[in-house]
């Protein structure tokens, strides 16, 4: 069992009421332009002690620019950036008690595993006696698994070597936060999975904060108390996972945490907590989500395996007709025509359901059914 | 076997002239001189020989050595400031100048005057330092001194100025490319850890450069090691460098085979340093992937 670098300071890692506590990074009215550029527009952010925060969007959204922000290698056009309740807006990175995991690790490589994790220790202005780098470097270097490696230079080990390099190297000097730029991003799918589970197990044994960059809805719902979904420089969302999927506020984000069959419709009727839409082709559903949307156009989210082939009464019956039809191994994926919908819905089932896979070969017509209740409301058009 | 018969006519025609070229030209010419070296010269006349005479000549002979150990110092000294000039230079370009375009331009602005001839960039500081040079109108019309002086040129100090300026580029063209090869992520890692500017200079970017030293100081130092012009047009008295020596043994003491053998001992001395210099290379070469 390696030993624990830095004292468990968060034990109370309340998920609930976190926020109450001062921010340790605060991102207030940020913004960023390059030349006529404006990579990041007014971003508000709190992120509180302790929290694993991860920063969702595709390429582009302004993601890695905030992280960059936070690291200092990039000075903000307008607006201030604290950590640990100081104004550090116009500090150089190397003043910040912020580290970083970097995409590509950057290594130094000119010098042994070691020497690049004692790195952040050896040089005057933050030097630590000698003794005490060398435990601290062997204490790192056995929190990532990496005994025995001290001596190799970082051409000698492979990517999820040097991913662990990195993050010892970062964890080292015991930072506030810690910064990760799509830190699995370089590896095979296998050695994400088990980094994935690496990297919960070091947020929690070091119990600081971490902030991640990531474009991989999956890994930001595996690992987050917190994600922050980004779109064209705005935030779009901020919530936990479960509160991402369930209640996304926006077609984008219900797009983008999971898939949804996102669908135009009318708004024709409200009462109590339950609203009445009609399709394209004049076919009604019913959503009590409680949403309230002002009457006319709308649009409404499904999930795929909200898609039920059991009838229960009081759900939504959709009849369809299997389009096509993909074995996933553990489910069944369908894609499903609806007379005047314009685009297919995707469903997908549970290997269970769909032990009679004759029944959903394509050209059948099934009838699925939906709970009101999972029926996500948005107020205007499909983007 | 096939293949190479078929095309073995082709391949004799594509490579017969180059190397006709490289065996008349280069290795003919290497053989005769070395061969020359050890031959005797009983005036005006050279026999065909097989000694040592020349070589101790060299080695015995205060006027032959010191000419030789004054080149090896000019040329240290050359290399030295090329390198005191060159590297800040390369390192403004890459780290300071932030638009791509202007740092091309004034990287070309540093090698154009490469593409200029030899002998006018060495005539030019002829001309600047001169007692009717620039140097010295311009230190009389400022009042500094009243008279021309004659100190700047025909001196070692000179010869140091000139080759510095002709070599410089040599210099800058492998620090430029191995400085602009190393990863700025590497910068951020290290400024993320903690380290200030300077000290990233001296842990990441120095480290990372050295091949980039070595070349540069490798070139300047045999190019400055074998110059001959310089001493001849700004060099005094003193200036004499090795390749003047050597001219003279085929020209005016008409000596071809102490000339040979002096030559041949230059060319030895270049060869061990380019292959320290590919030791020392290889020793550092890094991965930077």
């Amino acid at each position: 069992m390696p030993r624990v670098l830095a004292p468990l300071k968060n034990k109370r890692k309340a998920r609930g009421e976190r926020m109450t506590s001062k921010p340790i990074v605060a991102l207030a009215d940020v913004t960023k332009t390059y030349g006529i550029f404006t990579a990041l527009h007014a971003i508000d952010l709190n992120i509180a002690e302790g929290e694993f925060v991860t920063l969702l969007g595709p390429s582009g959204c302004g993601k890695t620019t905030t992280l960059r922000l936070i690291g200092g290698f990039e000075q903000a056009s307008t607006g201030r950036v604290a950590i640990d309740g100081k104004d550090v807006t116009n500090s150089p990175p190397f003043h910040r008690p912020v580290n970083t995991v970097f995409q590509d690790y950057a290594l130094f490589p000119h010098m042994s595993v070691a020497d690049n994790i004692g790195y952040g220790l050896s040089v005057k202005s933050n030097s630590v006696p000698k003794s005490e780098r060398t435990s601290r470097v062997s204490d790192a270097l056995s929190m990532v698994g990496l005994e025995g490696m001290a001596h190799r230079r970082p051409g000698q080990l492979s990517g999820g070597q040097r991913q662990r390099v990195a993050m010892a190297r970062a964890i080292v000097r015991r930072p506030r936060v810690l910064l990760l730029d799509e830190p699995l991003s370089a590896l095979d799918v296998k050695l994400r999975e088990g980094m994935q589970v690496e990297l919960k197990r070091l947020h929690r044994e070091l119990g600081i904060t971490f902030v991640m960059v990531t474009h991989d809805q999956t890994e930001a719902l595996a690992l987050s108390d917190r994600i922050v979904v980004m779109n064209q420089g705005r935030i779009a969302q901020i919530g936990s996972p479960t509160d991402l999927y369930d209640n996304p506020a926006s077609p984008y984000v219900a797009d983008f945490i999971g898939a949804t069959n996102l669908i135009d419709v009318e708004t024709t009727d409200q009462d109590n907590g339950a609203t009445t839409f009609r399709l394209g082709n004049g076919l009604h559903i019913r959503s009590n989500r409680g949403r309230s949307v002002k009457t006319g156009k709308a649009a409404i989210g499904i999930r795929p395996e909200r898609l039920q082939t059991a009838p229960v009464e009081g759900f939504n019956a959709l009849d369809c007709t299997v389009l096509e039809s993909l074995f996933h191994g553990d489910r069944l994926r369908l894609e499903l025509g609806i007379d005047g919908i314009g685009k297919p819905l995707f469903a997908e089932l549970a290997r269970l359901a769909a032990s009679s896979a004759q029944d959903f070969a394509p050209g059948r017509q099934v009838t699925f059914y939906v709970d009101p209740a999972d029926v996500l409301v948005f107020a205007g058009d499909v983007p | 076997m096939m293949l190479t018969r078929r095309t073995f006519p082709g391949f004799a025609a594509l490579f017969s002239f180059p190397l006709a070229w490289a065996v008349l030209l280069l290795i003919v010419p290497y053989g005769i001189m070395i061969s020359v070296g050890f031959w005797t010269r009983q005036f005006p006349l050279f026999y065909p020989d097989f000694q040592f005479g020349n070589y101790a000549q060299i080695f015995s002979d205060p006027q032959y050595t010191t000419v030789i150990l004054r080149t090896l110092k000019i040329a240290l000294i050359v290399t030295v400031c090329a390198l005191m000039l060159g590297y800040p230079l390369a390192y403004f370009l890459v780290f300071t100048v932030r638009s791509a375009a202007l740092r091309n331009g004034l990287y070309m602005l540093v090698i154009v005057p490469l593409w200029v001839s030899y002998l006018l960039r060495t005539y030019t500081w002829k001309i600047i330092l001169g007692t009717d040079g620039a140097l010295n109108s311009l230190l009389v019309s400022t009042g500094i001194v009243d008279a021309p002086l004659d100190i700047f040129l025909y001196n070692q100090t000179a010869m140091v100025i000139t080759l510095v300026y002709i070599f410089v580029p040599f210099m800058v063209m492998p620090l430029f490319t191995v400085l602009d090869n190393i990863p700025k992520r590497l910068i951020e890692a290290s400024e993320d850890l903690g380290v200030g500017p300077f000290m990233t200079f001296w842990k990441v970017i120095f480290p990372l450069s050295l091949g980039g030293v070595i070349a540069g100081a490798t070139m300047t130092f045999c190019l400055s090691f074998g110059d001959f012009v310089a001493p001849v047009l700004v060099g005094g008295p003193d200036g004499t460098m090795v390749a003047n020596l050597l001219q003279t043994q085929f020209g005016a003491a008409l000596n071809w085979p102490l000339g040979s053998a002096l030559a041949t001992l230059v060319l030895v001395l270049v060869l061990v340093l380019l292959q320290i210099s590919t030791r020392l290379d290889r020793a550092g070469h890094i991965d930077l992937t």
